[in-house]
């Protein structure tokens, strides 16, 4: 089959950007998205044109390392797919595909379709984890989890945090990337003393990063490709009010220090 | 130079070495732990489980990973499980019984105090993780839940759905990121380590190149640890990702640092099968499916029905046929060599005549669609993805693929490497696997080393040495710069016709055809003849383009694609000179009339490990003897 592809280049952060026509022959069905920029890149290489930059290693939907906006949604037409998954038998012969990176003041362009996704790491730097020494911890099962909470948790931590829910959000907000991991943690008993503090902690730092707020559209909820549930920013949402409730009522942090 | 090999393992009983060892490891004042400078590459299970307990312990902590998070390093990929000798199913599991599963499984090639450490701090792995938040797979009453893995009679492996990796590197990624969150580590992504600086025979500090914007650092530093993984993608076609290489530790090599085993290399038999010439990667299916899944092909060749018109009497169910007292969940070594041999009878199945079935028709029928899906119903999905076919209806067909590599650098009982202040941890060491890797071992392993012994380990040298004894004016950081940048731009001066992923591709086909599932002498040599062609032809017609100033991913390629290159020489003798079957390394003429693995104890009970002599030049080989004090190597029968 043959594909018309419209490929955002752009040189660097602040250079302008543009799409770029490119029509790549012989596409196999059984071809990744992935792959269909590989043959088109072996085939700039050929003209000595610049290859397409972007970002992807473990090609099989895992690693959240690839994204990119295709015909106007994050990862592509398939539901709970990421790009590197997409194969090419979902796109009819002659397909016509415009091709985009991620769009968020907080994930800047650095070149073509790879953008800048260290907010991400800094949200959980700033709280998005369980404080335990190493060596300390006590034995495995002396902690019973009940197997519900366990697989909520479960499906909350699945997040690759490739940031689709950011790119599909039309105010660019991050909050389920942020839900996702405070629900993750806060739905298991060895979260809980640091429940309170780390919402609070990773909600200003999302808010620091230039992330924009929830306004309830759900946009994040249908691209993500591991179709991480809105119900877990409902949770975030809880949370947070608790959290925020303490710290005014007893001018005490979330994790019970003086603020 | 010279090598010596002190492996540096404490006398006394197996079972009280490490307790011992521990004990008497020199310490490092609380005081002074943070005028060390540690560097750790890579952070993935060891990496990050290393930095962050480095930094826990309060070292000054740099640490580097190529990718744009450490969240994304390939630990991520794995899928089944962990195991650990906690003997919660009561099924006679103990320390000595994981021990022994995994150093028979190695084919008694690994070293035996190695082996039984990683064994022992197992335990300790799940409350560290359990801790964390990982969450695994739990019983109704709360307890956690255990299933059994290919290669051995007992469940204790631990997992979280089809994505154990995932959820055990989040965890130590996030006790990494609370460590740079408070200052006490440095984060370096989208670097990329090109080379070791080594002064006065000590590791003092790595070269590092800026991806965004291609400059070249020095970094200076009181000990190394290289947790840079494996090398699987030397194949081109592996389940690796497509970042993972073989540049660190290779250039660590040339730096003085032995390289162990090398042809030692894991061949996992549940993947999908590759359909064309654009593959770019391939994809593992876990061996968990083997736990209920049914491995066969036709009865006999060309046999073009499709699988449910082939009744039940002219299926092969081989692997039940010829182990049956381990049938599918035969070592993964053993279970891709038939997969290979049915199919080379012709009696392969799917495009090209390489794939076996793998079928759940009768799981289905004996547990029901539901408890097959809750245990595998993201695998099924993935399938599905990748293949257009439902698994629940139609078996999956499945092939061997590259998938682990077990040799590596070689290290010492420490994980310290020749060269004084380097270690090597995870994928990147040798110790722990010998010739073929147990499943539920690797993720073992890189948190064994990073979170258990590293730390500890790390003080023997530390203690010896003062803090802040190199800074990067020295002489030799300079030299190392300069020669970093040459190759660089040497790189981009050839300007040839041809792209790296095409050179990157044809070596990976020789090494798959020649050093891949089975080997002979006859192969090898013209491996090697073929791969110094390559390589010639690779500095004269690659081309590279693009700059050297910014994001340039073929650039980046074409360094790794050119150690490749220097590497896979290395590997070939290394598969050469090991004249016996052992494990993965299957060679043609040693086998039995059963075609099974023949061993040679007399000749080859050793670690080989490789002295960098020059590119081309054959490498120098010294042995490390293995002595079993605890288990005497036996035939490694599974039938």
């Amino acid at each position: 089959m043959k594909v018309e592809l419209h490929v955002w280049r752009q040189a660097g952060p602040a250079a302008p950007g543009e799409f770029v026509r490119y029509d790549v022959a012989d596409v196999s069905p059984d071809m990744s998205f992935l792959e269909v920029l590989d043959v088109l890149n072996e085939q700039l290489v050929a003209r000595r044109e610049e290859p397409i930059a972007f970002d992807h290693d473990c090609r099989e939907g895992i690693c959240g390392a690839c994204g990119m906006v295709i015909n106007g949604r994050p990862h592509g037409p398939e539901r709970a797919t990421t790009a590197c998954q997409l194969h090419m038998r979902h796109f009819p012969d002659g397909a016509e595909i415009w091709i985009e990176p991620w769009r968020a003041r907080a994930f800047p362009v650095v070149k073509d379709l790879v953008v800048d996704r260290s907010a991400f790491d800094r949200i959980i730097q700033a709280g998005g984890y369980i404080t335990v020494r190493t060596g300390s911890a006590p034995e495995a099962n002396s902690l019973l989890v009940p197997k519900r909470d366990a697989d909520l948790a479960m499906d909350a931590a699945q997040c690759i945090g490739c940031g689709a829910c950011v790119a599909a959000c039309p105010n660019a907000s991050a909050m389920l990337f942020v839900a996702a991991k405070v629900s993750h943690l806060g739905l298991l008993p060895q979260g809980q003393p640091e429940r309170h503090s780390r919402v609070a902690d990773t909600v200003a730092q999302m808010d620091a990063e230039g992330f924009g707020a929830c306004t309830n559209h759900g946009e994040c909820m249908a691209a993500c490709p591991k179709e991480i549930s809105i119900d877990f920013i409902a949770r975030l949402n809880r949370d947070y009010l608790t959290a925020t409730l303490r710290r005014q009522t007893s001018d005490v942090r979330g994790d019970g220090v003086e603020a | 130079m010279s090598v010596a090999l002190r492996s540096q393992v404490p006398s006394g009983p197996l079972e009280t070495k490490w307790a011992r060892h521990r004990s008497e490891i020199r310490l490092v004042a609380p005081a002074n732990k943070r005028k060390y400078h540690v560097i750790v590459v890579g952070s993935g299970l060891a990496g990050a489980s290393a930095a962050a307990s480095l930094a826990d312990l309060g070292y000054d902590v740099s640490c580097f990973c190529f990718q744009d998070s450490p969240r994304r390093a390939h630990s991520i990929a794995a899928q089944g499980g962990i195991n650990a000798a906690k003997n919660y199913q009561n099924d006679g599991d103990s320390v000595f019984r994981l021990f022994y599963d995994t150093i028979k499984g190695g084919d008694f090639r690994s070293r035996e105090a190695n082996v039984y450490r990683l064994a022992e701090v197992s335990a300790s792995i799940i409350d560290q993780c359990v801790a964390q938040g990982v969450p695994f797979a739990r019983e109704y009453g709360g307890l956690l839940a255990n299933r059994s893995f290919g290669g051995v009679q007992v469940s204790r492996t631990f997992y979280a759905r089809g994505q154990t990796g995932q959820q055990l590197l989040l965890g130590a990624y996030q006790a990494l990121a609370r460590q740079i969150g408070r200052g006490a580590v440095k984060m370096y992504a989208r670097h990329e380590m090109l080379d070791l600086v080594v002064i006065e025979g000590r590791a003092r500090g790595i070269i590092a190149r800026d991806l965004v914007t291609g400059k070249i650092n020095a970094h200076a530093a009181d000990a190394v640890v290289l947790a840079t993984g494996g090398y699987s993608n030397i194949f081109y076609l592996s389940t690796n990702a497509k970042g993972c290489n073989v540049t660190a530790i290779w250039r660590a090599h040339k730096r003085g640092a032995a390289f162990a085993n090398p042809c030692f290399t894991q061949i996992h038999p549940t993947c999908i099968p590759p359909t064309g010439e654009h593959q770019s990667k391939l994809t593992l299916m876990s061996e968990s499916l083997r736990n209920d899944g049914r491995i066969w092909v036709p009865g006999r060749a060309g046999d073009e029905r499709r699988p449910e018109e082939i009744p039940e009497a002219e299926r092969d169910y081989y692997l039940e046929r010829l182990y049956p007292s381990f049938g599918n969940l035969a070592p993964r070594d053993i279970a891709s060599r038939r997969a290979k041999e049915v199919c080379d009878q012709g009696r392969g199945v799917g495009p090209g005549g390489s794939g076996v079935y793998l079928d759940f028709r009768d799981a289905i029928g004996r547990l029901g669609r539901h408890v097959v899906g809750e245990r595998y119903g993201n695998l099924f999905e993935m399938y599905e993805r990748i293949t257009g076919e439902n698994p629940y209806t139609v078996p999956m067909r499945i092939y061997p693929a590259p998938h682990y590599t077990m040799g590596g650098l070689w290290v010492d009982y420490n994980l310290m490497s020749t060269v004084a202040g380097l270690y090597v941890i995870g994928e990147a060491n040798f110790s722990d696997h010998g010739a073929n890797r147990l499943g539920a071992s690797a993720l073992m392993q890189g948190l064994a080393d990073g979170y258990f012994i590293v730390p500890y380990t790390l003080g023997e040298h530390l203690a010896l040495v003062k803090p802040g004894g190199a800074d990067t004016s020295h002489a030799a950081f300079r030299q190392s710069e300069r020669e970093v940048t040459e190759r660089i731009t040497k790189l981009m001066a050839v300007n040839g016709r041809r792209s790296v992923d095409t050179f990157h591709r044809e070596l990976g086909r020789v090494m798959w055809d020649k050093c891949g599932m089975s080997r002979n002498a006859q192969g090898l040599r013209e491996a090697l003849e073929r791969v110094r062609c390559l390589r010639e032809e690779f500095w004269n017609d690659v081309y590279v383009g693009g700059g050297n100033e910014d994001l340039n991913q073929a650039l980046e390629r074409a360094g790794r694609v050119a150690d490749f290159f220097e590497f896979a020489e290395e590997m070939c003798h290394d598969a050469l000179q090991r004249e016996e079957s052992c494990g993965c390394h299957f060679r043609e003429e040693y086998q039995t009339a059963e075609g099974e693995a023949k061993r040679d104890d007399d000749r080859f009970a050793y670690v080989a490990a490789w002295e960098f002599s020059g590119v081309g030049n054959p490498p120098v080989l010294h042995r490390e003897p293995l002595a079993f004090e605890a288990v005497h190597p036996s035939v490694r029968s599974y039938k």
